[in-house]
């Protein structure tokens, strides 16, 4: 199966005066596993949807290899979509809704039952053809859908937060489940979540969408360590924004003049774990937590901010310790403080 | 549900006739021509002092009646072939739509059912006029049809608010044009409700006598219409057979529809 790369050219889309895309641009490439991760309104389920052919962007082009499919109705797109409550047809039992886009295609009986069971087995549902989508659990019918997205093997496939209705344990087998099927496949995946977690596990690149534009699009480890703005930031994780001037080097060179980011778990206790390049924070201690894993301390620092700072248990030797009120300084390894440009604390 | 009563007898009691008596208020009127059909009088009397098939004979020898009964039976099967599939896909398109848009077209579309008839007919008949249509079996199809889509919208409404419109864009994903999309998919799942409009469109027009008395003629005469001219004219039983006749076929037809929809 030949995949295609995908190109989105500067589309907007707009309900009155609601903005949900705001000149999108993006370039996703053949085989590609891409992240849409935003929170909710951000626009991303809008930009798949256009992709899909349901949304009609008010300006800009939707190119499918070099096919300008802006305007081509969604079944002639060719491309599968699984879909947030995965859309199976109730009236059919499984084998007949993953054969459905065959029958439409005119594909032999004959054939489409081979076909169909192949891909059944594929996503590991082998022996549940016969088997009512009513009588399947959230899991199976996951895989259902799967199913019927790939059989017909599209040369794109989109996904809208498919994951989202299932528990936590079968979320994490079905990202992964879902990644080697991309990877067995080559098929080029656009992926929509509010979930940075999963964005970080199963993506090549993730766009990070606010308010109808792209923020950032980057590999998982660069949107997580070097967010280009402050939104990005503070939706990957637990991030500290300090103003400048609040970090000092341990070295005694010039602190940075400009805004930093570091991670909660970016800091030390230890000077020694750090570098001489790293950089201190110092404050009060106004709150500790043990999450099992790890400590999560509060730091106030003279400037009135709080900082939170995260030390692993395995290293937290002195934590438990410390008493609130005490003065407390949190080291930082210079590789994991980040200057986000033109962001203010 | 019953319940929810209190383990009351008397108050069982009292619940229970009181729903009886609802019932025999709602149903005595139509059953009380049943014994007046199998009358050997002349005239329609209550109780009949003896018992004929007279006016049975009588309905289904006459030529005009039997006319009738054809012109009735086709425009109903005629109005709900055409109404049910226009009001499913104005129903999809004020689902889709939504909004004010979706709201306009709704009171658009249902205006006829809350239209005083006899406005309606008069309307109707000077509309029909103008085409020349008054007295064709078309004309009379033409407001039959307008009747029985506010009916047919106001079963499959709430049918299709509940419907999931994922799957239909699924099916489009996966390579179905509007007209599969929706024959493939809509319609088996809402078979039932497209049942009931059916039934509903089909009863409209068998029912409808203003727009037939004012626009039919002749040949073209609905049973309703023939039903009304022959009570003015000449007061016998073949009246009461027919009402009975149409009495069983409704029955028929809704248990038949209510027991499939049971299954």
């Amino acid at each position: 199966m030949k995949s295609l790369p995908i190109t989105i050219d500067s589309v907007s889309k707009a309900y009155g005066t609601y903005v949900a895309l705001d000149d999108v641009s993006l370039d996703i490439q053949a085989g590609e596993f891409l992240t849409l991760l935003g929170p909710s309104g951000s626009g991303k389920t809008t930009l798949l949807m256009a992709l899909a052919g349901f949304v009609r962007p008010d300006s800009g082009k939707l190119l499918l290899g070099n096919r300008d499919i802006t305007r081509l109705a969604p079944n002639k797109r060719d491309i599968g979509i699984v879909f947030q409550n995965y859309a199976l047809f109730p009236h059919m039992n499984v084998l007949a809704n993953v054969t459905y886009p065959l029958a439409l295609r005119k594909t032999p009986r004959a054939e489409a039952r081979q076909r169909a069971l192949a891909t059944l087995a594929r996503v590991k549902l082998d022996g549940l053809a016969e088997r009512n989508v009513a009588a399947l659990s959230g899991g199976q019918r996951q895989r259902v859908a799967l199913a019927r997205a790939i059989v017909f093997e599209p040369r794109v496939m989109l996904m809208d937060e498919p994951l989202s209705a299932l528990d936590k344990n079968l979320r994490e087998t079905m990202q992964y489940e879902i990644r080697r099927l991309h990877d067995d496949l080559g098929i080029t995946t656009i992926y929509v979540t509010h979930d940075q977690r999963e964005a970080l596990i199963m993506s090549d690149r993730i766009a990070v969408m606010n308010s109808g534009r792209i923020q950032q699009i980057d590999t998982p480890q660069r949107i997580y360590d070097r967010p280009s703005t402050r939104f990005v930031a503070e939706f990957m994780g637990e991030a500290n924004i300090v103003a400048p001037g609040s970090a000092r080097r341990i070295d005694g060179a010039e602190a940075s003049r400009e805004t930093l980011m570091i991670r909660a778990e970016s800091f030390h206790l230890d000077a020694k774990l750090v570098g001489r390049d790293g950089v201190a924070l110092e404050g009060m201690l106004r709150a500790k937590a043990f999450r099992g894993e790890n400590w999560l301390l509060t730091l106030a620092l003279d400037s009135g901010q709080e900082v939170l700072v995260c030390i692993p248990s395995a290293l937290a030797g002195g934590c438990a310790e410390l008493a609130t009120g005490q003065r407390v300084t949190a080291y930082a390894p210079a590789a994991k403080v980040h200057a986000i440009p033109g962001a203010t604390a | 549900m019953l319940e929810a009563y209190p383990h009351n007898t008397l108050a069982r009691i009292l619940l229970w006739s009181f729903a009886a008596l609802a019932m025999a208020f709602l149903m005595l009127p139509t059953l009380v021509v049943v014994p007046l059909s199998f009358s050997a009088s002349n005239l329609l009397e209550f109780p009949p002092n003896a018992y004929s098939l007279r006016w049975y004979e009588n309905f289904f020898g006459s030529a005009t009646w039997m006319a009738a009964l054809r012109t009735s039976l086709i425009l109903g099967t005629l109005t709900a072939l055409i109404a049910v599939p226009f009001a499913l896909l104005a129903c999809i398109s004020m689902n889709r739509l939504g909004g004010k848009t979706a709201t306009t077209i709704q009171s658009i579309l249902l205006t006829p059912s809350i239209t005083p008839g006899i406005l309606l007919a008069i309307g109707l008949f000077f509309v029909l006029a103008a085409q020349r249509l008054v007295g064709t079996l078309f004309g009379v199809l033409v407001g039959h049809v307008v009747l029985a889509v506010p009916v047919a919208c106001i079963v499959l409404l709430p049918a299709l608010a509940r419907f999931d419109w994922n799957q239909v864009q699924a099916a489009r994903s996966l390579g179905a044009n509007w007209a599969r999309a929706i024959g493939g998919i809509i319609v088996p799942q809402l078979q039932l409700s497209l049942l009931s409009a059916t039934l509903m469109a089909f009863l409209t027009s068998l029912d409808e006598s203003v727009i037939s008395i004012f626009i039919s003629s002749g040949r073209n005469s609905t049973m309703p219409k023939l039903m009304f001219l022959s009570l003015r004219d000449q007061i016998d039983p073949t009246i009461a057979a027919i009402s009975t006749l149409w009495t069983a076929i409704v029955v028929v037809v809704v248990l038949i529809v209510t027991l499939r929809q049971k299954s």
